[in-house]
């Protein structure tokens, strides 16, 4: 139990250092005009020019096989890729669940076919892909899962509907999380992945508004939609197996702290240099948590590369993130005087409410607190 | 780590439970030198670890050599272990002879008198840094006024009289911070054994017929205790990894808030856990909650250091504060 716990601290090589100030350069060209509440956005952000010029720059797909359109880059860098986009507020929604976790499932499952006909596309970030997990009785209880592919002459015929599924609007296939035998008492077992193309026939596409006002999120609703029997990931009836490998990549990267940086580099920009010992002190607090989440997310990154389980270790990176990402806007309300009628300080204003609005969402995605916490409790032995 | 550094560890460790084992850290509380304990830390070259060859040491890694102390908070820290090995840092750094038996280190004003230092009526070399210079100090040269931190360990007023220059304190040596690195080091250590001794007691103690860690809500509170030990250690390690590097002093504040207050966390979870025994003198768990709470308020609390390293973000301003996190390198 106690050795689990540890995150060894991951070396800094000068190629990554390097990488670093080529996407500083990168990042200050492009996004010379984004406003601070665009920049908010941070991975919801989409915009598909910007992700083409990315995968033109060789940062989409940064660590797959060239034979893939990848580029056999180590994780430390694309880790620095990643981050440097994040604190910059770049707009990389439209590959990033792809690049994330897509790409690195299809290299791990996939069949030839599938492997060589989408991760080039990915890599140009011209492919965007979404996951089809949550469904309206299937959200932490993801076993629960009702959507049907039933095997047919063609291959299978698929009904069910799946919610939450965010970009499906925008993107060209989804990883759907789906049962292809048993019925749903049956639990992991005989449970699949499937890659659908998103343009197949009986598939509905419609957008779910969140409380901030936008539209990241759709309901997918499957009705007899044939695909063929070659679109199943890796193999069938394992697909809770292959799903719970890929959360250690989900869970511990830097968009799991970097949600409100641009609240936080606002709040000291207009707290200034030398403002009372009280938000000197809030601000080295802050500086303090965001270095110490920064060490352990850059450790698990690390251990991935090394072939370590570090799925506990990633789930604590994204507790403690959630709850550093989620106290930032308190913070700031409390120390910045803040008014949308003065001009000094109505973008702040804007972009507070933006990410009050979206807070909730932080321990929600990708796992809720309570879940990861039942995780870490099984990690300790308790369960 | 190197197969060194886990060799170093696992020595230390099991010298830890062979020579210095809980009675013993519980007689440290209550006045008793363990005496024994400390020569066989002595005998094994540990007060050495963290000099280089050439400083009469044995050249292992420093981040290495300082979990070490790391390894001491997990054993309650019933010997200044932390204490010499910077302290013969200290003076190997500043040209002086090393030190002869349990040392302390200290800073001193102008009336050459600190209070609050750590171990210093059981040192036998003190290291008192004044006015830009490192002074070595014997217990002839000093006078000691006992008192004791709220933990129960030693932590005395000490005077001393002798004209002394000392040599040039060398950079990057102040005691504060020397001093903050070692208690961050022993808190990351003693919530390790809080931890294991909550989750223990959380397995063991029945209630309503079953082991009350089988509850969800104590389940919970556990996930949040790990969570917070978890990143106390990697705080300790960012600042054990930047030792002697350029960002050490913002490691160093960093780990001292952030270990702090993750100490203040764990305590008030481990305590609720273990109920009523868990408050009574005869159960052990005090050992460490109580040297977190000491800990944290040692060579500056939270908000101490917190300031500070605010302070150097704020200078970069918004735009430059995402280049200084990202440059505070380990």
């Amino acid at each position: 139990m106690t050795g689990d716990l540890h995150f060894p601290a991951a070396p800094q090589t000068e190629a990554s250092e390097a990488l670093r100030a080529e996407v500083r350069a990168f990042l200050e060209v492009e996004l010379a005009d984004r406003p601070s509440i665009m920049r908010a956005k941070s991975w919801n952000g989409f915009d598909a020019a910007f992700s083409r010029k990315m995968g033109q720059r060789g940062w989409i797909g940064m660590t797959w096989p060239k034979a893939y359109g990848g580029h056999e880059r180590g994780n430390s860098e694309r880790y620095v890729v990643l981050e440097e986009m994040l604190a910059a507020g770049a707009p990389v929604a439209a590959h990033w669940i792809a690049d994330r976790q897509t790409g690195p499932l299809l290299l791990k499952f996939g069949t030839e076919a599938q492997k060589a006909s989408v991760l080039p596309r990915i890599a140009a970030g011209e492919l965007f892909a979404c996951i089809g997990m949550s469904e309206p009785d299937a959200g932490s209880d993801l076993a629960a899962a009702r959507t049907r592919a039933e095997p047919v002459a063609e291959g299978f015929r698929i009904n069910g509907t799946k919610l939450w599924t965010t970009i499906a609007h925008r993107a060209h296939y989804m990883v759907l999380f789906c049962r292809t035998s048993g019925t749903v008492s049956d639990r992991h077992v005989g449970t699949s992945q499937i890659l659908i193309d998103l343009a197949t026939p009986g598939i509905t596409i419609r957008p779910i508004i969140d409380l901030a006002g936008e539209h990241h999120f759709n309901e997918v609703v499957f009705e007899d939609v044939i695909v063929p029997a070659s679109a199943v990931i890796g193999t069938p009836g394992e697909g809770w197996q292959q799903v719970m490998s890929e959360l250690a990549y989900e869970r511990s990267g830097p968009e799991r702290f970097l949600s409100s940086m641009a609240l936080l580099v606002e709040m000291i920009r207009l707290l200034g240099a030398s403002p009372a010992r009280e938000a000197k002190v809030a601000v080295g607090r802050l500086t303090a948590h965001l270095l110490v989440l920064r060490q352990m997310s850059r450790s698990v990154a690390w251990m991935l590369e090394q072939g370590k389980d570090a799925a506990l270790q990633a789930t604590i990176v994204k507790d403690l993130g959630a709850l550093y990402e989620q106290e930032i806007p308190d913070i700031a309300r409390r120390l910045i005087a803040a008014n949308p009628d003065d001009p000094a300080t109505r973008g702040f204003c804007a972009l507070l409410a933006h990410i009050v609005a979206n807070v909730p969402a932080f321990s929600l995605r990708g796992g809720t607190r309570e879940i990861l916490r039942g995780i870490i409790a099984r990690g300790l032995g308790l369960r | 780590m190197s197969q060194t550094g886990d060799i170093l560890a696992a020595t230390m460790a099991s010298l830890f439970e062979t020579s210095l084992g809980e009675e013993i850290a519980r007689a440290s509380r209550q006045g008793t030198f363990a005496a024994a304990g400390w020569q066989a830390v002595e005998d094994a070259g540990f007060p050495l670890a963290l000099l280089s060859e050439a400083e009469g040491g044995y050249g292992f890694d420093l981040a290495e050599a300082l979990d070490l102390i790391r390894i001491g908070g997990y054993h309650a820290a019933p010997i200044p272990l932390g204490e010499t090995m910077l302290a013969n840092l200290l003076l190997a750094r500043a040209g002086l002879p090393l030190a002869e038996g349990p040392a302390t280190f200290f800073a001193c004003d102008d009336k050459r008198e600190a209070g609050g230092v750590p171990w210093a009526r059981h040192a036998a070399t003190l290291v008192a840094v004044r006015d830009g210079h490192v002074v070595r100090l014997l217990t002839s040269d000093v006078e000691i006024a006992p008192d004791l931190s709220p933990s129960g360990l030693p932590r005395d007023v000490v005077r001393w009289n002798r004209e002394a220059t000392g040599a040039i304190l060398p950079n990057g040596l102040q005691p504060r911070a020397l001093g903050a690195l070692l208690r961050a080091l022993e808190m990351a250590g003693a919530l390790q054994r809080v931890l294991e001794l909550t989750v223990l007691y959380a397995n063991e103690r029945i209630q309503f017929g079953r082991p009350i860690g089988k509850f969800q809500a104590v389940q919970q509170q556990l996930a949040i205790l790990a969570t917070q030990a978890a990143a106390a250690r990697a705080a300790a390690d960012f600042a054990a990894h930047a030792f002697d590097g350029q960002g050490a002093l913002l490691a160093i504040a960093a780990a001292k808030s952030r270990v702090g207050e993750a100490a203040g966390i764990a305590a008030a979870i481990a305590h609720q856990v273990h109920g009523a025994i868990g408050f009574t003198e005869e159960h052990r768990l005090h050992l460490y909650t109580r040297a977190l709470w000491a800990w944290r308020d040692e060579f500056g609390g939270e908000a101490e250091w917190e300031a500070r390293l605010g302070a150097e973000a704020l200078a970069q301003g918004g735009e430059g504060f995402w280049p200084f996190v990202t440059g505070v390198a380990a």
